[in-house]
């Protein structure tokens, strides 16, 4: 206890003034002072301002913008591009799209990586090592190299325009990550649990569905935000597949189809973008302590 | 859920070896290694067919003469050459194309990971509105890219971009080539698509270093503290070398990320104004060229050359990061 005291009291140095090396001490820490604000100024600045302005241009009318594209402010807020947008645009359609195409890669990503993320971490089984290395290739793999021999398998199939087929290219990319991520966490579900559970009649599948799923709601969450962003963000594979129907169209492709062409106003587009991008803001910070830890998980280990 | 206490459970654990195989004369041992085995297989199933089986197929159609007419003739058993590798190597585009690649991934890469240390270290110590700060550091990153390029897209259009309008004169920042800043020439579109991917992933980089940073023990950094040592001293000496492995680690997953990035470059500029890079040429060559071989060629070589960096990377750095 007495060291405890003790120690406290050499910290508070800069009170007794040594002579040369503090007065770089000082100089630095003043220099640190000052520059400190600024960067986190600066920081907010850059990453907010953009967003700010997206907002701002989505409730202009596209003659102010041309007349005056200086000004931040809308002198006249109007509400009459998300209208359009969603509207005469079809962005209600691409929403549309865009949420069964991620609800659906969610559920399915699961169904298949909690039983897949529960093996890994509890069973031992012939080449429960070298599963890693799969996930880790597969997570590090270039898209654009797979992309070339399921475009042509999906034009030769007719799945082209099918929004089936882009499912199950996003259940692929994410279910790796979704067992990595859920692995871990099931590895700090105490075992003693699963026995008790195990000893009480309870099969595999029971004592997964009863007692670890029920212990790792944080980590389902945080799996299934994941593996929504990716399949809301995602483009290339859209791209690929879709851009020949606009029905299928999700709305990342369908905004950056509309966003060619001169007939659409900017700011509705703008709108268009807001649009895109409010679900998964929204989302992600509704969630975003879990899905942090769940993406920084590989740095703590160090 | 009543059940006996944990404790009585654990010595249930591991059966004596002599005691009966239940099931159908198999071991517990071996009854894990199938049920693990089942369970895993639905993910093993996936990845193998939409990951592995299109990665061996993009290998053979690099060595066929592949379009989408003559796709059907073209079997696993057909005419294997190896026109496509000649072809795109001869072509100056690819190489080209190819640094372009190199200097937009190493710079992309090194400035995400600078800036976003930088954040790191200025969001480590509480301040007010610092979880204000952070959440809109993290928008770029979180926000989908199609979104963010648009928006890029629109602020600097020279006619009605915002940033124009701040600037003496319009620049076309992704439309042209070259252009001259201080008198030195610089290419425009491309400083521009870096300082996009800069912006776009430095959050990532501050995750990951901020994580770090917090889990450092403080009780290097106070000693260094009562020894004298001035902030940057602190810095260089302390908290940079308990860094290292992470940013080594950053620079791994970002160089491959970025290496290989289409949706960026292709959104922004698509691939005009000396912003070709490999991976957006292979999309320009499986689609618009209807080469499918070609495309798969460059996809190919890009892996290789991809290989072939980490490999090197890993020889001179990887033994270094795992020291510190």
């Amino acid at each position: 206890m007495s060291q405890a005291v003790t120690t406290p009291t050499p910290i508070p140095t800069p009170a007794s003034p040594p002579p040369a090396p503090m007065s770089r001490d000082r100089v630095e820490r003043a220099v640190l002072r000052v520059l400190k604000p600024l960067v986190i100024t600066v920081l907010t600045l850059v990453t907010a301002f953009p967003f700010f302005y997206m907002v701002m241009l989505s409730l202009r009318d596209i003659q102010e913008l041309i007349l005056d594209p200086g000004s931040l402010w809308p002198d006249r807020f109007t509400l009459s591009t998300y209208a359009d947008v969603l509207g005469r645009q079809g962005f209600l359609t691409f929403i549309g799209n865009s949420a069964i195409v991620a609800v659906a890669s969610v559920a399915v990503t699961l169904l298949i990586a909690v039983p897949g993320a529960y093996a890994v971490a509890r069973l031992r089984f012939f080449g429960r090592r070298q599963v890693h290395f799969l996930f880790l290739a597969v997570y590090l793999f270039p898209a654009i190299v797979l992309a070339i021999p399921l475009f042509v398998l999906f034009t030769m199939l007719g799945l082209r325009g099918s929004l089936v087929g882009l499912i199950l290219v996003y259940i692929a990319q994410t279910v790796p990550v979704a067992v990595y991520m859920l692995r871990n966490y099931f590895e700090s579900v105490p075992q003693s649990v699963e026995e008790a559970a195990s000893i009480d009649g309870c099969g595999r599948m029971e004592t997964i569905w009863r007692v670890v799923l029920p212990l790792s709601k944080p980590a389902l969450m945080a799996t299934g935000l994941y593996s929504f962003m990716i399949a809301w963000n995602e483009f290339l594979f859209a791209l690929l597949f879709l851009v020949e129907r606009r029905d299928s169209w999700t709305v990342s492709l369908g905004l950056s189809q509309l966003a060619g062409s001169i007939e659409i106003p900017t700011t509705v587009l703008m709108a268009g973008s807001v649009v895109l991008t409010l679900p998964i803001v929204v989302v992600f910070f509704a969630s975003e302590r879990l899905l942090t830890e769940g993406l920084t998980v590989g740095a703590e280990k160090g | 859920m009543s059940g006996p206490p944990p404790g009585s459970a654990a010595t249930m654990e591991r059966p004596a070896p002599a005691a009966p195989p239940p099931g159908p004369g198999r071991t517990l041992r071996q009854q894990e290694g199938r049920a693990g085995l089942y369970l895993i297989s639905p993910t093993l199933v996936i990845t193998l067919v939409v990951v592995v089986v299109p990665l061996l197929w993009a290998i053979m159609l690099a060595f066929q003469d592949a379009r989408l007419i003559n796709i059907r003739q073209v079997g696993i058993f057909g005419h294997y050459t190896l026109e496509n590798f000649t072809y795109v190597l001869a072509e100056p585009g690819f190489w080209s194309s190819l640094v372009t690649t190199l200097v937009y991934t190493v710079a992309g890469t090194a400035l995400s990971i600078a800036i976003g240390l930088v954040a790191a270290l200025a969001l480590r110590d509480r301040f007010r509105g610092r979880t204000l700060v952070r959440a809109s550091i993290l928008v770029p990153y979180v926000a989908p890219v199609v979104a963010v390029a648009f928006l890029w897209d629109v602020m600097l259009n020279p006619q009605y971009g915002i940033v124009n309008t701040w600037l003496g004169e319009p620049v076309a920042f992704l439309t042209q080539a070259e252009g001259t800043l201080f008198g030195v020439q610089v290419p425009v579109a491309l400083l521009t698509v870096i300082a996009f991917e800069a912006w776009r992933y430095f959050p990532f980089a501050f995750l990951f270093i901020l994580a770090r940073l917090q889990a450092l023990p403080p009780e290097l950094d106070e000693a260094a503290v009562v020894d004298g040592a001035t902030p940057s001293q602190r810095f260089r000496y302390v908290i940079m070398p308990q860094l290292w492995r992470v940013v080594a680690l950053l620079s791994v997953l970002r160089f491959v990320f970025t290496f290989t990035k289409f949706d960026d470059v292709y959104l922004l500029t698509g691939g005009g104004a000396g912003t070709e890079v490999v991976s957006v040429r292979v999309y320009d060559f499986l689609t618009s060229r209807d080469d499918i071989g070609a495309s798969a060629a460059q996809a190919i070589i890009m892996a290789v050359v991809l290989v072939v960096f980490l490999v090197i990377y890993l020889r001179f750095f990887g033994g270094g990061a795992e020291r510190s």
